[in-house]
């Protein structure tokens, strides 16, 4: 299969008996140990408790990343001890650090080599905004501009204890996707990207400096 | 140092040609990889061109400038003590030695005297410090051998212990930004010399579960001994500095040279090895633990009383008169220096880092050289490198 081609799991009707179901008669089911759930509650329960990370560390908060997964904070109570070095097998992306401008092409290339579901935690200040780097001429300020992030960590480093709120943000948010209707899912819909542009890394500054597409920064009005 | 200094030998990039059994030649293509800037030896962003004869490595190239994060760029357009954040992102798990090497060159600058109490708590954080460093870089060198998991669990273990005292003493895991110029930020809680007591008393049992696990251990030995020996002679014209330069048996420690601080109080020896592979490197680390361990236990029990900073010490509108300092000391990974010019300005005019990482990983190529590929993890992971540090 192509690069671009990535194989999509289409639900076009989640378990409609389900939701006729009347609650009593799903209630004496139970009783006699037949449990009843729609086809979504099942698969995001599967999907939210079992979240490969890709091992991926760029600065300082990579080794708070570590230190949740070790014996002191253990993210394997949350399913995600899984972590996995080739993007192929992983579905959760810790930006981990400080994004610079020569890096930036290649996280964003992880990220595209990733199959969907995926999902992205941008990790301390750098990450999300650049952080105290700024100022700097090669400091990327926010590694939203290119790649959608689900759940963004402050601080610098963020504690372990942070990253495990995030991870249960991430566990609800998962939790709450729609396989079908207009609201689904991104690898629930076959026009949403999957992959996104990998930006060159110029003579100046990236080019472009952002994706539009993705990076969508709220419109001051003043006045 | 007596040793002769002899330039390293030329590199041969030429490959013999190969032939079968039987005499008829073989496909000889070179192999040309990357690795990194993303791969699974946990050391940040850092590639390594790699050219192979099969699985033997000829040519070797490191990329820097993933993590350059214009640290002395910014430094320069930053007040003195604006600066003293960005040292603690330099070698994120070494923050307080950054302090005390920015602090020490900036009081060379503004002759600045450190009372002994804070002079004190920089030799007590430092050494913790050490500790915490070379705890976890054991760690990280098994991670690398590809035993996942339990001893990085060990060394992350002891290194929770450790970042307990220090959040408790600077307010933060990491980033401590503790040291001021002419002394320290806030002094000593309460019941912390205590704390850190028993770290300290705890700490041989740990080395001795933690040696008796690793130092004896087959497969260790067989991955590391005899793996990127460095020479006596290479280490010293490379400018080689810290645990590194002294598994090749240069006794050169910048706390026994230079007596910064009040290390000339405190009896400890410098260990040294004698082969330079990357056991020996192991080895000096886990043996420089222990001397730590001999400076804390007089430090923790003589600390005096009294104030922590120097009076004459300015933390606003703090301008040095014009000239240049550099300060210099042996971090966990070898000489960090610190070179300011100052025009009498607020900022320093001139701002350069001399990284230990960054020096020390200049011989990775002539280390790696006819080993197998699988041996140039384990030798950068010998090397200890921050990202932070190297690329800055």
């Amino acid at each position: 299969m192509a690069n671009g081609q990535r194989a999509r799991l289409v639900i076009r009707h989640s378990s409609f008996v389900i939701f006729l179901m009347d609650e009593g008669l799903r209630n004496e089911l139970q009783k006699q140990g037949i449990y009843t759930v729609k086809l979504e509650e099942l698969y995001n329960w599967g999907r939210k408790n079992s979240v490969w990370p890709l091992s991926f560390g760029l600065a300082c908060c990579a080794i708070e990343m570590m230190a949740a997964s070790m014996a002191r904070w253990d993210l394997a109570r949350f399913g995600a001890e899984v972590f996995r070095p080739s993007p192929r097998q992983a579905d959760l992306m810790i930006v981990a650090g400080t994004v610079t401008k020569k890096m930036t092409p290649q996280v964003v290339r992880l990220f595209n080599q990733m199959p969907e579901p995926k999902y992205v935690i941008a990790m301390g200040a750098c990450a999300i905004s650049g952080g105290p780097f700024k100022q700097g001429y090669n400091v990327l300020k926010g590694i939203d501009r290119f790649i959608p992030v689900d759940v963004h960590i402050p601080g610098c480093p963020p504690r372990p204890e942070a990253l495990l709120h995030a991870f249960m943000t991430l566990q609800k948010k998962i939790d709450e996707q729609k396989l079908t209707g207009p609201n689904r899912a991104r690898h629930c819909d076959p026009d949403a990207p999957s992959e996104f542009p990998i930006p060159q890394f110029g003579e100046h500054d990236l080019v472009p400096p952002s994706n539009p597409n993705v990076w969508k920064p709220a419109v001051v009005v003043r006045g | 140092m007596s040793a002769t200094l002899e330039p390293p030998p030329a590199r041969n990039y030429e490959i013999l040609p190969k032939t079968d059994t039987d005499g008829s030649p073989l496909d000889g293509d070179l192999l040309e990889i990357a690795m990194g800037p993303q791969h699974p030896s946990t050391h940040g962003v850092f590639r390594m061109d790699v050219v192979l004869d099969g699985e033997t490595v000829v040519k070797l190239k490191p990329v820097f400038g993933y993590l350059h994060r214009n640290h002395e760029k910014i430094a320069e357009n930053t007040t003195y003590l604006g600066s003293m954040p960005y040292t603690d992102r330099l070698d994120y798990f070494c923050s307080l030695t950054n302090n005390w090497a920015y602090a020490l060159s900036v009081e060379k600058l503004a002759g600045l005297q450190v009372p002994e109490r804070a002079e004190f708590i920089r030799v007590i954080t430092a050494e913790l410090t050490r500790l915490l460093n070379h705890t976890c870089l054991a760690g990280f060198l098994l991670q690398d051998m590809g035993a996942l998991g339990t001893p990085l669990m060990y060394a992350f273990r002891e290194r929770e212990k450790i970042l307990d005292l220090i959040e408790s003493l600077t307010g933060a895991r990491m980033m401590c930004n503790y040291m001021r110029f002419g002394g320290c930020r806030v002094d000593l809680p309460a019941g912390w010399l205590e704390g850190a007591m028993a770290v300290v008393e705890n700490y041989p049992r740990f080395l001795d579960e933690f040696e008796a696990l690793l130092s004896g251990n087959e497969i260790l030995m067989a991955r590391t001994q005899n793996v990127g020996k460095l020479s006596k002679e290479l280490a010293i014209s490379a400018g080689i500095t810290g645990p590194m330069l002294r598994a090749s048996g240069v006794d050169y420690d910048l706390r026994k040279v230079d007596r910064y601080g009040i290390y000339d109080r405190f009896p400890f020896r410098v260990p040294l090895g004698e082969h330079g592979d990357v056991f020996d490197r192991y080895m000096i680390r886990v043996l420089e633990m222990r001397e730590s361990l001999k400076i804390l236990e007089p430090a923790l029990r003589d600390i005096p009383a009294g104030p922590i900073i120097d009076p004459k010490a300015k933390l606003r509108a703090f301008k040095p008169k014009a000239g240049e300092a550099y300060g210099r000391i042996e971090s966990p990974k070898g000489e960090l220096g610190f070179y300011l010019i100052s025009d009498g300005g607020p900022n320093p005019y001139r701002y350069r880092v001399r990284p230990p990482s960054l020096i020390n990983l200049t011989i990775l190529e002539d280390m790696c050289l006819g080993h197998n590929v699988a041996d140039v993890i384990v030798i950068l992971g010998s090397v200890d490198i921050v990202l932070g540090e190297v690329d800055r």
